[in-house]
């Protein structure tokens, strides 16, 4: 069985921590992947870049409609996830509208932290 | 005499500045990738001109100049960051890799991808309104920020947000395709419409700060349609010029508002209604128009009418009905009931209005209230008519209206005293 881990946390708070702080904390994520390396359970992870870089995309009745931001409501849930390769966001907005839910709820495009 | 020469040059460095920084920002944007150090590129480039151009002479291309020291002198403060910080060399390299063109081909489509990357959909409205006043216009943060009443620190921050959400994202620096470009055209206009509305709506607030709001989207306006000659274009800026001509005659040298039918025609300018009305020709001669066309249609009908009387209602009514058709809104629909009072009398416009506010549509709105009892008062129906008067002064909040509200408000309770 495949589990998927979603990591929430106070993006602020993080981005005032020290940079000690925060390089202690990233050796900490280091080791808990290796652990779960190890143990044969690991099978994918990204580190996102933060909310500001978010886009929403909806599409309704054939319409596409960004919005700037990630989603914020509390109406629809998390039901699933596509890690895509896109040249741009235009490209990546393009997908995200293609995605069934799109016309139903709503698709949070964010872009994932390189080399990591 | 050097210091003749170094003044001469100093005047021309500056009036190059007005006329051509925001073409060299443009383009240092697509070669820098980066609207950060391109804004940095673009001052140390102006700077060097000033040194340079005393010693050497004018070149003979000054913008080509500008734009290939501006490059440079970016990738010479990206070398030393980078000796500095050992950060990754990749904006270095994406830098150098990309090639330079001597001559000044394409400088009018980075003007043009500016404006597209600052009016993207990704970004807040709030946002895409910031930075094309910021990085299109070359409005400072300041100016910008006083224009729209926020404090300066808010605007900055939104700014630098837009910015780095344009890196982050990766929100490319091109024109959209043929088959987005309706939509994104959309956006773009919308922005200018917005900036635009802010310095006309407001400047009854009599501050000149806002009413050069106005001024800066017409100029917005002129640019894209010198560079993108679309029929919607071409009619918002009709649109703007049209409603611009009737500025001075909109208040009273106390601030009082004026409605169009109490206009005295001749304080409108009827320069800016000849360039309108041609503007609104041409683009509906395309046949491809669309609502900002046919809302400059229906001013320039008001704006060719002697007065208020005169005006030719059938065709306005007719206009609206298109707009009806291919943009629908309560708004529009309102706006079509007063046309179609004018034609056919006030009972026929206020059975229309009713049908609206049973629908439960506008009923907070102000001006269909307004609508209302202006219509009620023509019928006679005093009583009716200060009761919607009332509920239209309970909802506006601008200062002209509320005092013209309440002078209409006190005519009609003279004739029918509580």
């Amino acid at each position: 069985m495949k589990y998927l881990c979603l990591i929430y946390d106070n993006e602020q708070a993080w981005q005032q921590f020290p940079a000690d702080v925060q390089q202690n904390y990233m050796g900490e994520y280091r080791a808990f992947t290796d652990s779960i390396k190890k143990s044969g359970q690991f099978v994918g992870a990204n580190q996102l870049q933060p909310t500001h870089s978010a886009t929403t995309v909806r599409s309704r009745n054939g319409k596409l409609s960004t919005t700037d931001g990630p989603y914020a409501e509390t109406k629809e849930q998390l039901g699933g996830y596509y890690l895509i390769d896109a040249k741009d966001l235009n490209d990546a907005i393009q997908v995200a509208s293609r995605i069934p839910s799109a016309r139903s709820g709503s698709i949070e495009v964010r872009p994932v932290v390189e080399g990591m | 005499m050097p210091d003749d020469v170094a003044a001469h040059v100093r005047d021309r460095v500056d009036s190059l500045y007005r006329s051509d920084s925001r073409r060299v920002l443009a383009t240092l944007i697509r070669l820098l990738g980066d609207f950060d150090i391109a804004e940095e590129a673009l001052q140390d480039a102006f700077a060097a001109a000033v040194e340079k151009w005393a010693e050497q002479g004018i070149p003979a291309n000054p913008r080509a100049w500008l734009i290939s020291t501006g490059r440079f002198k970016a990738i010479d403060r990206l070398r030393k960051t980078e000796r500095l910080e050992s950060t990754d060399a990749s904006a270095l390299d994406r830098i150098e890799a990309e090639a330079v063109a001597d001559d000044d081909d394409g400088v009018e489509d980075d003007r043009l991808r500016l404006i597209f990357t600052c009016c993207h959909p990704a970004l807040s409205p709030d946002a895409q309104v910031a930075l094309t006043l910021r990085e299109v216009c070359g409005l400072t943060t300041e100016q910008v920020a006083h224009a729209f009443l926020t404090p300066p620190p808010t605007l900055a921050q939104r700014i630098v947000r837009a910015k780095s959400k344009i890196r982050d994202a990766r929100i490319p620096y091109e024109i959209p395709s043929r088959a987005d470009l309706p939509d994104r055209l959309d956006t773009v206009l919308h922005v200018m419409y917005l900036v635009f509305n802010e310095g006309y709506l407001a400047s009854t607030g009599a501050s000149l700060t806002r009413s050069d709001l106005s001024a800066e989207a017409i100029r917005l306006a002129r640019l894209l349609v010198e560079l993108l000659p679309e029929p919607e274009a071409i009619g918002l800026l009709a649109l703007m010029l049209l409603h611009e001509a009737r500025r001075d005659a909109r208040t009273t040298p106390e601030g009082e508002m004026v409605l169009l039918e109490d206009q005295d025609r001749a304080r409108w300018d009827a320069q800016r209604i000849a360039e309108g009305v041609e503007l609104v020709e041409r683009a509906l001669a395309s046949r491809r128009f669309g609502p900002y066309t046919l809302q400059a249609a229906i001013a320039a009908v008001h704006a060719e009418a002697a007065s208020a009387a005169a005006t030719d209602w059938a065709q306005i009514v007719g206009l609206y009905d298109v707009l009806m058709r291919i943009d629908p809104s309560p708004v529009i629909e309102l706006n079509r009931a007063a046309a179609v009072a004018m034609r056919d009398g006030p009972d026929a416009g206020l059975a229309l209005i009713d049908a609206i506010l049973v629908r439960g549509d506008l009923v907070d709105y102000r001006l269909a209230h307004a609508a209302r009892g202006d219509l009620l008062r023509r019928l006679d129906r005093t009583g009716e008519a200060i009761n919607a008067y009332e509920r239209a002064l309970s909802l506006a909040t601008l200062d002209a209206e509320r005092s013209f509200i309440s002078r209409r408000l006190e005519a009609l309770r003279a004739i029918s005293p509580r």
